[in-house]
């Protein structure tokens, strides 16, 4: 096994140098999205209802989840699939590898998959000589453009049209007009013929039903079908989460996801894989291996707060709706997984070392919670990993760095003890009268110059318990 | 007679001295009796979001305590700040103790102005006359904490000579959030540019809200960006005769 070293990633400093066509790219395409997304859930009138059962499905399961992977093993099995258990992503990256040496893949085709991007996977395939293909339309871009996704759902969110347009004229070596369409066609062109010559699909899953053994692909574009077919060896990688206990409760999350996610009612394509196919001349794979995930997920599980990020089915609704995310586009993150559901999910993936400054990469608004179809409580949780940063828990130790520790110290005196507030609040005014132009304070001393290079501060003028003190004198006075 | 504390809160308390003024008589006027527990400081939320819970209990008790020497209501010029005292006080304690219990009953009996104005006192005209164009701004901790979605409209719609005017994105965050404006002053920025530009383009000359951190964000954003939009807490147009 090899060690990773996790860079830091610092939310504060790309904040200040956020490429100004990130915002409104991002901007734009989120908001046809919550429009779309308002307009589906308005037709449904028992949308809360659906909301509540899909979240107890899922806690129901994590609580049960030994129960129903070893079930959706059992079935994968018996349909004829093959099934790993990777404990970390390095181990889920030598299953692959390894397989795809036993076949001598040259080039794997990829579909989109969540899964794939938080285990690095196409570095190690590449780094073994396999060719790995991106044939969502999005991935493909970013994967010209040699970044990770910035959306869950809309990897190459952050590019306008033009963007993309010169991005293939220099990575395929053409004159690509921005239009959309065109974009597509290029794209689609560019792809046919790799689908027909790769030895290896690639591929994620949105569920895995532990009651046949099935998994689900929710996809709009077709490429997945083709990733998932046309190879004869296909490999899933799909994290533990995933698992749902029966169709019963897949007809609850179906019904959510896509009205969350695109404001569709249903994806154009809605696969369900049970095995390989078992006769010549049926459609599918000859192969077909399952990789389950955990990378720390199990460990998660245990902490009864932070667990409920594993509720999750990627719609990416809490991103569309996050006026954070919609203002830093998801690179801000540092990680695969971005927006509100991003801040929740790197810092216990990564831990709170490298992601401490996620869970402050909030107001708290609430917009995310709100939405969320299967109800994670994210600011709850940002709390949750808030305290663990600022005074550490059972899971790690505190992270924030000692002087804004101390900081916080001061205010909880100042704030809570009745004299040190009185008295701050007695001197503030003519403290910070020096500093007072006309109506306002342009500029303040630390830390209030953070707050002043946006925008002024109103005057202090704590001057309210005086005035009460002769108010409720003359109120008695009135009342003799 | 109805009877009601003064819960001031610490950000009011060091800015908006006129606003706690007309709380006290708007509420008097209503004849409520009124008593100000001077032993108040502040309600604990910035140390409690940011991840200090250890150090959040001692602020929360002296809040606890302050109040408790009465059974009367707790009412606050701020939806954030009264969402903590009602939903996050009885988070800090465990179940069973004194300091639960405390708690429970702090909680239970703490509104937000226009919630006890609406809700409890049943009152939606309060008599203001405002000749003005008005948008409103729903902030966030008023409306999805507390679920408040339609008491500041109610008694908006009640004043004399006002125009609503709707404001694009209503309900999206200004960029306030506390220690978040200088924890990340870039990303607070542009959320609050957002919303000014919105209210710019609303054609109203008053913006309204429920929230003195929105307010001290939201009007120093409009001041800096030049504009004479008046940015009021809504206690202040209420009070407007």
């Amino acid at each position: 096994m090899t060690t990773e070293t996790i860079p830091y990633i610092g939310f504060e400093e790309y904040s200040e140098h956020i490429p100004q066509t990130i915002p409104a790219a991002v901007q734009q395409a989120t908001s046809r999205f919550v429009g779309g997304r308002a307009a589906r859930v308005s037709e449904l009138p028992h949308w809360e209802q659906l909301r509540q059962i899909a979240s107890d499905i899922r806690l129901h399961t994590i609580d049960n989840m030994d129960i129903y992977l070893n079930r959706f093993v059992e079935k994968v099995q018996a349909a004829g699939g093959i099934v790993h258990w990777a404990a970390t992503a390095e181990d889920a990256r030598q299953i692959v590898l390894q397989i795809a040496k036993e076949h001598n893949v040259k080039l794997a085709v990829k579909a989109k998959s969540m899964a794939t991007e938080e285990i690095e996977l196409n570095h190690a395939l590449q780094a073994a000589g396999i060719e790995a293909l991106e044939t969502d339309l999005g991935e493909y871009i970013i994967q010209l453009a040699g970044t990770g996704p910035s959306h869950i759902i809309v990897p190459a969110v952050h590019l306008k049209k033009e963007e993309i347009a010169a991005l293939f004229s220099e990575k395929l070596h053409m004159n690509a007009p921005s239009d959309p369409i065109e974009l597509a066609r290029i794209a689609r062109e560019k792809l046919r013929e790799k689908f027909l010559s790769a030895e290896m699909g690639v591929s994620g899953a949105n569920f895995l039903v532990a009651e046949t053994g099935t998994m689900v692909m929710v996809t709009n574009e077709g490429n997945g079908r083709m990733c998932t077919s046309m190879p004869d060896l296909h490999v899933a990688v799909v994290g533990i989460d995933k698992i749902i206990p029966d169709w019963e409760s897949l007809t609850v999350f179906l019904k959510l996801l896509a009205r969350s996610a695109t404001g569709q009612k249903l994806s154009t394509y809605t696969q369900f894989i049970t095995g390989p196919r078992r006769e010549e001349g049926e459609f599918g794979p000859k192969e077909f291996h399952l990789v389950l995930l955990d990378n720390g997920r199990s460990k998660i599980m245990k902490d009864p707060i932070g667990r409920q990020v594993f509720k999750c089915i990627r719609c990416g609704a809490c991103e569309n709706v996050c006026p954070v995310y919609k203002n830093v586009g998801g690179f801000a993150y540092g990680y695969f997984i971005s927006g509100p559901i991003g801040a929740i999910f790197a810092p216990q993936m990564l831990g709170t070392q490298v992601a401490r400054e996620l869970p402050y990469a909030s107001t708290l608004c609430g917009a995310c919670a709100d939405v969320c179809p299967v109800k994670i409580p994210i600011p709850t949780i940002l709390r949750h990993l808030r305290r663990r940063v600022a005074q550490g828990d059972e899971v790690a130790g505190p992270s924030m760095p000692v002087p804004i520790r101390a900081m916080a110290g001061m205010a909880s005196m100042a704030l809570g003890w009745n004299w040190i507030y009185r008295f701050g609040t007695g001197i503030l005014p003519f403290f910070m009268s020096v500093f007072k132009r006309g109506e306002w304070i342009p500029s303040a001393p630390y830390p209030l110059n953070r707050w002043t290079k946006a925008r002024p501060l109103p005057p202090f003028n704590a001057s309210f318990r005086n005035w009460w003190r002769a108010h409720s004198r003359v109120a008695r006075e009135n009342t003799k | 007679m109805p009877k009601a504390q003064l819960f001031i809160t610490c950000l009011a308390d060091q800015f908006y001295t006129s606003t706690l003024q007309n709380m006290t008589h708007l509420l008097e006027k209503l004849g409520v009796e009124l008593v100000f527990p001077p032993g108040q400081t502040c309600c604990g939320q910035p140390l409690f979001n940011n991840g200090f819970e250890d150090k959040t209990r001692a602020v929360a008790l002296n809040f606890m305590q302050a109040f408790a020497k009465s059974d009367a209501p707790i009412v606050g010029p701020s939806g954030s700040c009264v969402s903590m005292v009602k939903h996050h006080y009885p988070e800090l304690f465990p179940a069973g103790t004194p300091e639960y219990n405390l708690a429970r009953d702090t909680a239970a009996r703490t509104y937000e102005f226009t919630e006890y104005l609406v809700n409890v006192l049943k009152v939606l005209d309060v008599g203001a006359v405002f000749p003005h164009k008005v948008t409103y701004h729903a902030s966030c901790h008023y409306l999805r904490e507390m679920g408040l979605k339609t008491e500041a409209k109610t008694l908006l719609g009640a004043v004399k000579d006002l125009e609503l005017i709707p404001l694009k994105e209503e309900d999206t965050c200004c960029g306030f959030g506390g220690a978040f404006t200088v924890t990340y002053p870039e990303v607070s920025r542009a959320m609050m540019e957002n919303k000014v530009k919105h209210i710019m383009a609303s054609g109203a000359d008053t913006v309204v809200m429920c929230e003195p951190g929105c307010l001290m964000n939201v009007a120093g954003g409009l001041h800096k960006a030049g504009s004479n939009i008046r940015a009021m807490h809504i206690i202040d147009l209420l009070s407007a005769r």
